[in-house]
């Protein structure tokens, strides 16, 4: 077997399921809605087939992901990706943290922040904007949560409006949910040649 | 028209609570959407919706989420009696029954401290005879209430100076 990932990276690992995925063969026909299986696509990732088996939940929980992370208007997308970071490294969900660093330095073109992060993790120092975001994200993921009202305005001072705002907080509540599965029902493992989870 | 779930327990008033999420009421619709789908699937699998409503309380009661909390109760007494055990509700309890230790333990532990979660965390709930889609079905609910708690805490704080 493939040894579990335990550092940060921006590769994407392969997920290795710790439940039964379900059994596409066998799969229902509100499964295969979920899943949006077509006789064109075919591939569905493990990690997909194991939330299958909660058909209902899986169905309404992937519009709503792709709503908050690539609605149009409002926080950027970068910067979105950057609360979906500060609650993954809290939950040390490498998995997730490995997907959304690799599409932060994507979409600002720089490496230098998940660089920071990945070293100092809570404690990163950042430029002021980013640091403002991801200490804000990093608080709401907390249990409780330690977000009070000196880190909005933190935010509003560099510069963000209230609609922003309100999407660095779905952005970083949504990946409380998404760690709270990615990290649990499965381990992240030395990518494979050729597939991905 | 009743409020969503979110909009009442964030503690905005309507008029406020418009104006803030206007440009994303696609996803305050989705997310009332999937608070039924977790709390209240029309399959609940092996785990009832008196269940889910317990655990619910349970979890909310240890993110100090008052108003989730109530909303969380009223699920519960409206479930009427499904999970009779009351220390499924009390986080600083755990119950006999071995499956609702488990049920209560998984969701204290992934609730709130996630990252220490490993892969005999998933074991343990196989002992207690937990099927593979009851605990996807448990990891559901106990990740989408922290969505939706701090989903809460966040508009509340947004909505505190605005």
């Amino acid at each position: 077997m493939s040894a579990i990932i335990e550092d940060y990276t921006t590769t994407i690992p392969t997920w290795r399921p710790r439940v039964k995925p379900i059994d596409l063969k066998e799969a229902s026909e509100a499964q295969l809605d979920a899943l949006k299986v077509t006789p064109s696509n075919t591939k569905v990732s493990d990690y997909v087939l194991v939330l299958a088996n909660d058909v209902e939940t899986l169905a309404v929980r992937t519009p709503l992901f792709n709503a908050i992370m690539y609605n149009k208007g409002g926080l950027s997308r970068a910067e979105r990706e950057l609360g979906a970071i500060g609650a993954s490294v809290v939950n040390r969900c490498i998995y997730c943290t490995a997907v959304h660093a690799s599409r932060y330095n994507q979409l600002t073109k720089t490496t230098e922040t998940v660089e920071r992060i990945f070293a100092a993790e809570e404690a990163a120092l950042l430029p002021p904007r980013e640091a403002a975001i991801f200490s804000f994200a990093v608080k709401l993921s907390k249990t409780p949560s330690e977000a009070e009202d000196t880190d909005v305005e933190a935010l509003r001072e560099v510069g963000l409006s209230d609609e922003e705002i309100l999407d660095l907080v779905l952005s970083a509540s949504l990946f409380g949910w998404a760690n709270r599965l990615m990290h649990t029902l499965g381990d992240p493992v030395e990518p494979d040649r050729g597939t991905r989870a | 028209m009743t409020r969503s779930v979110v909009a009442a327990a964030s503690g905005l008033t309507e008029a406020a609570f418009a104006a803030l999420t206007s440009a994303r009421q696609d996803v305050m619709d989705k997310t009332e959407a999937a608070h039924w789908a977790a709390l209240r699937p029309a399959d609940p699998g092996g785990l009832s919706h008196g269940e889910r409503a317990a655990l619910a309380v349970r979890v909310c009661r240890r993110h100090k989420s008052a108003t989730l909390t109530t909303h969380y109760q009223r699920l519960l007494d409206e479930a009427d009696g499904e999970a009779a055990d009351p220390s499924l509700t009390d986080p600083a309890a755990i119950p006999a029954d071995p499956r609702l230790a488990a049920l209560a333990h998984y969701a204290d532990k992934a609730g709130a401290a996630p990252r220490t979660v490993v892969a005999d965390d998933i074991e343990a709930l196989k002992r207690a005879g937990i099927e593979d889609a009851d605990i996807v079905r448990l990891s559901e609910l106990v990740a989408f209430l922290a969505y939706q708690i701090r989903l809460v805490d966040g508009l509340s704080l947004i909505g505190e100076r605005s």
